[in-house]
């Protein structure tokens, strides 16, 4: 049994820690960024952004202003029983996130759609978002606990393409994604560019989002055919000519991740989203003993995840 | 070559700004005031008195909410701060310079040239763009002090009037000029040939959606 105080420091510790450190995948890819970066704004812009992480740690306030919309994702082994049940550990998680709003503090940018009611905590109407996800490995009793402070109003969208669209229709809307996003920088590139294939409209989007925010910098697909559409889907992002801001240069994109899932035989969903300068991701997982192990990579796309077949056939993986 | 660097006070002189040319990095010290819709709103058109002397004690308008909160015993704790897309505020900002004298907006990713030529210029006004837009940390460093916080019971802390005594903070960019040039549309510029180049070998969809076309009449397959 996970004890349920464990999970509020734990996930009080995650909020924290997301909002003020950079993980390391994201900075080591805006580091070579900024190392082959030529126009003198947008190199300006990169130098800017690596003090920007240094001032953050160092005086432990948050590294923007714009401290997003804090999310969950949530995720256990098949043997994992949690002090107070379900119930409890999204209270706690609700809990932790209006503490550290104000602990921080985060920017309570959480509001009624209509009425524009704050709350000052970044609690309210399926706010945070909770997501969960099982695996039947490693065994006994563990949690992973998630968070994910994704930014940008303007880096995300969607299309409805069809088979006959192909990679070139892939490529199209890729391209006037990152233009669209990218102009005056609105969409704070370069970015993690997450994208969803497949699904239904609204999986389409998850899976995109996903992509973008829980998987680090390097990362491949474990479909090599997707991890070659991943690295050339990058090039032709940092081939557009246009870098942070919006300013001439070449680094709009860190990293490019494609994930995917079954859709409707006569349609092809894309959606595109951008993980920003702000790339706030902070992981730990939790046993029954009360050890906490943290981390920055999500390692959501497990084998499990992206299964294919009816029964999970973990000796094929093993093989494979 | 790496820009140049200019300290500017927040009630800066006709010739300050006159001196600015698109492109510098700038820094601040003075007294600045966060307003956006909230604040536009509760003044224009509700007609609030603003709690400011404007434009003597700033000139300064920031188009920005900050990661701060209100402590029980009524100080402030302000973390970073980071600035909101300025264009959406083009409905109010004529007349808000009009009342107020500002001289500066800052905020993020600019306005348009014709903004700039039709309210900032008459007004002797410049924009200034934050720098990232991600840089909230060093920002908030350049906060020296939280004056007051104005209107925070109306409008909400992420809304209210924040009023920052700002020491070198920083960094901004020059994005306008007072012959109304806009340095994004001068980037977006040399950028637009690159573009149709990498477009090469794409598809356009084959869907079109009813919104991305302004005909109500065209058929969209
Ligand atoms: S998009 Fe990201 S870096 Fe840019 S302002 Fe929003 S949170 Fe900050």
């Amino acid at each position: 049994m996970i004890p349920i105080d464990l999970i509020q420091t734990t996930a009080e510790t995650l909020m924290d820690k997301a909002a003020i450190e950079i993980p390391q995948d994201y900075l080591d890819g805006l580091k070579a960024a900024a190392a082959t970066e030529n126009g003198d704004l947008s190199s300006f812009v990169l130098q800017a952004m690596l003090e920007n992480y240094e001032a953050a740690k160092e005086d432990r306030r948050a590294m923007c202003g714009d401290t997003g919309t804090p999310r969950w994702y949530v995720k256990m082994g098949n043997d994992t029983r949690i002090e107070g049940g379900p119930v409890a550990l999204e209270a706690a998680l609700r809990r932790a996130t209006a503490n550290r709003t104000n602990g921080v503090p985060l920017r309570p940018n959480r509001v009624h759609p209509l009425w524009r009611t704050d709350h000052d905590n970044n609690v309210g109407i399926g706010a945070p978002e909770i997501e969960y996800g099982y695996e039947p490995s490693p065994s006994g009793e563990w949690i992973d606990l998630i968070t994910v402070h994704k930014g940008g109003l303007f880096g995300t969208d969607y299309r409805m393409l069809f088979p006959s669209d192909g990679i070139e229709g892939i490529k199209r809307f890729y391209l006037d994604s990152l233009v669209a996003f990218g102009k005056r920088g609105l969409a704070c590139q370069p970015a993690i560019i997450g994208i969803g294939l497949g699904g239904c409209k609204d999986t389409c989007m998850v899976l995109g989002k996903r992509a973008a925010c829980l998987r680090t910098v390097g990362d491949r697909n474990s479909d090599p055919k997707i991890a070659a559409l991943e690295e050339e889907l990058k090039e032709l992002g940092n081939s557009i000519g246009m870098g942070a801001m919006g300013f001439v240069g070449k680094n709009m994109v860190i990293d490019a991740h494609v994930e995917v899932g079954y859709c409707h035989t006569g349609g092809m969903q894309m959606s595109v989203h951008a993980f920003c300068l702000s790339s706030r991701r902070a992981v730990a997982r939790i046993y029954a003993d009360g050890r906490v192990e943290h981390r920055t990579d999500p390692d959501w796309f497990t084998p499990y995840q992206r299964r294919e077949t009816v029964e999970w056939q973990p000796e094929m993986e093993a093989a494979e | 070559m790496s820009p140049r660097e200019i300290r500017l006070s927040t009630t800066p002189t006709a010739e300050d700004i006159a001196a600015l040319r698109l492109g510098d990095v700038v820094y601040l010290d003075g007294l600045m005031y966060t307003a956006r819709e909230g604040v536009y709103m509760r003044a224009l058109e509700t007609k609030a008195n603003i709690p400011m002397e404007l434009p003597s004690e700033s000139a300064a308008n920031f188009h920005c909410s900050p990661a701060a909160s209100i402590r029980k015993d009524g100080s402030f704790d302000m973390g970073a701060v980071t600035a909101t897309a300025s264009f959406r505020f083009a409905k109010w900002l004529p007349e808000w310079m009009e009342k107020t004298g500002a001289r500066l907006i800052i905020g993020k990713g600019g306005m348009s040239s014709r903004d700039y030529k039709r309210y900032f210029v008459p007004n002797g006004a410049v924009y200034l763009t934050t720098v990232g837009y991600g840089t909230g940390a060093l920002l908030g460093r350049g906060v020296e002090n939280v004056e007051a916080v104005h209107w925070h019971e109306e409008l909400g802390l992420a809304q209210a009037m924040w009023v920052l005594r700002c020491n070198r903070m920083g960094p901004f960019i020059v994005a306008s000029d007072l012959e109304g040039n806009c340095l994004f549309e001068r980037e977006n510029a040399r950028i637009s040939d690159r573009i149709s180049q990498v477009y090469e070998g794409t598809r356009p969809a084959t869907l079109r959606r009813f919104g991305e076309t302004d005909d109500r009449n065209e058929e969209l397959i």
